[in-house]
């Protein structure tokens, strides 16, 4: 059964209808010591199911140490988004989720989603041009509660 | 940010699922940021104001003569 009402996949599916360009989803799992695994794939299944650009893939974090390491994910549940740049090959977006996105932060994660699918960003030119100047690797971590 | 500058990686990140990581940062209300394990933004910011605030210390250190913050 779906976590989600029929009225909220119906809206989520509209949104989803504004994208323009694929998104997949690594979803980064364990099988022991992770109590919010299981619920992070309920939530995460519901959504290739409300648009054919998202695709969801598992990865095992303690036997695909080699795919952790690359997007510097150590623990799970994790996701990172996946896009794809101009030339249509596939990009890293930079953006991850640790913990089960339930709450608000399905919210965010369906932002984040769009986002990378091609939605214009709510930058403002201040913010690109700061951005435009960082030369160094920087990781910023958002702490947040469920609620 | 992280999708508009190569140079950058967010992680949100669920307090309550990973106490070690809250203690480590001390976060005691969120929103909590994290940048670089240096800056901790508290709360809820205007946009311009968080990308200056968690920004600041990582733009470009070579335009031209240093330039001297006071």
């Amino acid at each position: 059964m779906s976590l989600l009402s029929p009225g909220d996949q119906q809206k989520l599916r509209e949104t989803f209808a504004e994208m323009i360009r694929p998104v997949r989803l690594l979803f980064f799992t364990q099988t022991f010591d992770c109590e919010t695994c299981a619920t992070t794939r309920q939530i995460l299944d519901e959504l290739p199911a409300l648009s054919d650009r998202i695709a969801i893939e598992e990865v095992n974090l303690v036997l695909e140490r080699d795919k952790a390491q690359k997007y510097g994910v150590d623990r799970a549940p994790a996701v990172v988004l996946l896009g794809q740049n101009d030339g249509g090959a596939e990009a890293d977006s930079r953006i991850r989720f640790l913990g089960a996105p339930s709450g608000y932060e399905f919210i965010s994660l369906v932002q984040a989603v769009l986002l990378v699918g091609g939605r214009s960003s709510e930058l403002t030119d201040a913010s690109r041009a700061r951005l435009a100047e960082v030369d160094r690797p920087v990781t910023m971590q958002v702490f947040t509660t469920p609620t | 940010m992280a999708f508009a500058s190569p140079n950058i990686t967010a992680f949100a990140v669920e307090a309550t699922e990973f106490p070690d990581l809250a203690r480590r940062y001390q976060i005691t209300g969120v929103p909590k940021t994290i940048v670089n394990e240096e800056i901790e933004i508290l709360g809820a910011l205007p946009q311009d104001a968080f990308v200056e605030q968690a920004l600041a210390q990582f733009v470009e250190r070579h335009r031209g003569t240093e330039t001297q913050r006071h």
